[in-house]
């Protein structure tokens, strides 16, 4: 039960990740191709619990929390480059 | 002098010091300690980027507010999965929102509930803390939308902080 | 471990995947960058959250103890979804990204 829903669910993810890097690779602007990377960061996360629940393992959890913390600074960071022209004034 | 080494965000410090102990496994007297240097040394060094301090008049509304949030959150994410499924374009459009609020942290909470609730986001605060510009993903009525986020979320904070 | 916690599970991991695919759908064939910043800030963060919310029910239906590192990544990603939209679409208007022209309004320029 949890077996079969768990591959769904690992399929919708990745091809969300798909569809992410589609956006990533065409754009056209530079704020798509960051929005892109922002949503993959949380792919990754959802990624890396079902691979913890796969496994039956929490060691994973900490990784999760990792990407969501660095990937919300680097958007941050990227967002601003584009609006200031640099990260740190 | 005191003040300069006590403890300028009561609130964070808290925050901080019980988000510590969560994080790490079970309490222990490392995590205790750590997380007490934490909540002191944070605020200390973002002493700068707080103008003023976030004054709550009534906290015990926030419970009640966030419920809600959660719940119109679930709400938002059918109605922005109906509407990317459907075929035809969305009728966008930008919207400039009077605000009421004056103090910077509602306005924060109101721009952050607007951003996770129904075909809105909200992109940009005026200079002067008057106008909020937000982009609605699909709607006819850009009234309607000013007056549903008055009465939803503008209200609730109004009565909370002034 | 219990059928109430196998099929909560299970709803809760599928709730999560559709609403993450929903979102990537969103990102890939909305027509301009404002309307594509709805998708992930809403439906990605909500369908990552019931995910979370599964693995936190697994465990501790598994009695390993409540996942509360899974409950704090949740409420990090619901805190800063609305500032990464918020400040992307800042972003956006500055650089001056096209909007379709069905959009009613303009954004400003400040």
């Amino acid at each position: 039960m949890i077996a079969i829903a768990l591959n769904i669910t690992i399929a919708m993810v990745i091809i969300a990740a798909l569809l992410n890097v589609y956006r990533l690779i065409k754009g056209p602007d530079a704020p798509d191709r960051v929005l892109a990377l922002d949503t993959l960061n949380i792919n990754a996360i959802a990624l890396i619990i079902l691979l913890g629940i796969t496994l039956e393992s929490r060691q994973y959890i900490e990784a999760g929390l990792l990407i969501a913390v660095m990937g919300f600074v680097s958007t941050v960071a990227m967002a601003k480059y584009l609006k200031r022209g640099s990260v740190i004034e | 002098m005191m003040s300069r080494l006590g403890f300028p965000q009561p609130y964070l410090s808290l925050t901080l010091f019980l988000v510590w102990q969560l994080l790490s496994d079970g309490i222990s007297g490392g995590s205790v300690v750590l997380g007490a240097v934490l909540a002191w040394l944070i605020p200390q060094i973002t002493r700068g980027f707080w103008p003023q301090r976030p004054a709550f008049i009534k906290p015990w509304h926030l419970p009640g507010y966030l419920l809600r949030v959660l719940l119109d959150i679930v709400s938002a994410s059918v109605t922005v999965s109906v509407l990317i499924l459907r075929a035809r374009e969305p009728r966008s459009a930008f919207i400039s929102y009077p605000l009421q609020l004056e103090h910077p942290l509602a306005i924060t909470i109101l721009a952050s509930t607007i951003s996770l609730t129904p075909g809105t986001v909200s992109a940009d605060v005026s200079d002067d803390n008057k106008t909020l510009l937000i982009h609605a993903l699909d709607t006819d009525d850009e009234q309607a939308v000013i007056d549903e986020i008055h009465r939803r979320y503008e209200k609730p904070l109004l009565e909370m902080f002034q | 471990m219990s059928a109430v916690a196998e099929y909560t599970i299970a709803v809760l991991l599928l709730v999560g995947g559709f609403f993450t695919l929903v979102g990537a759908i969103g990102l890939a064939r909305l027509p301009d960058f404002f309307t594509r910043l709805h998708g992930p800030t809403k439906a990605t963060t909500l369908g990552v959250g019931a995910v979370m919310l599964s693995s936190v029910v697994f465990f501790s239906s598994r009695g390993e103890g409540v996942g509360v590192v899974e409950i704090l990544i949740t409420v990090f990603l619901f805190l800063t979804a609305p500032v990464s939209a918020n400040i992307l679409a800042k972003a956006a208007m500055h650089i001056g990204v096209g909007t379709t022209g069905q959009t009613r309004g303009k954004p400003w320029d400040q």
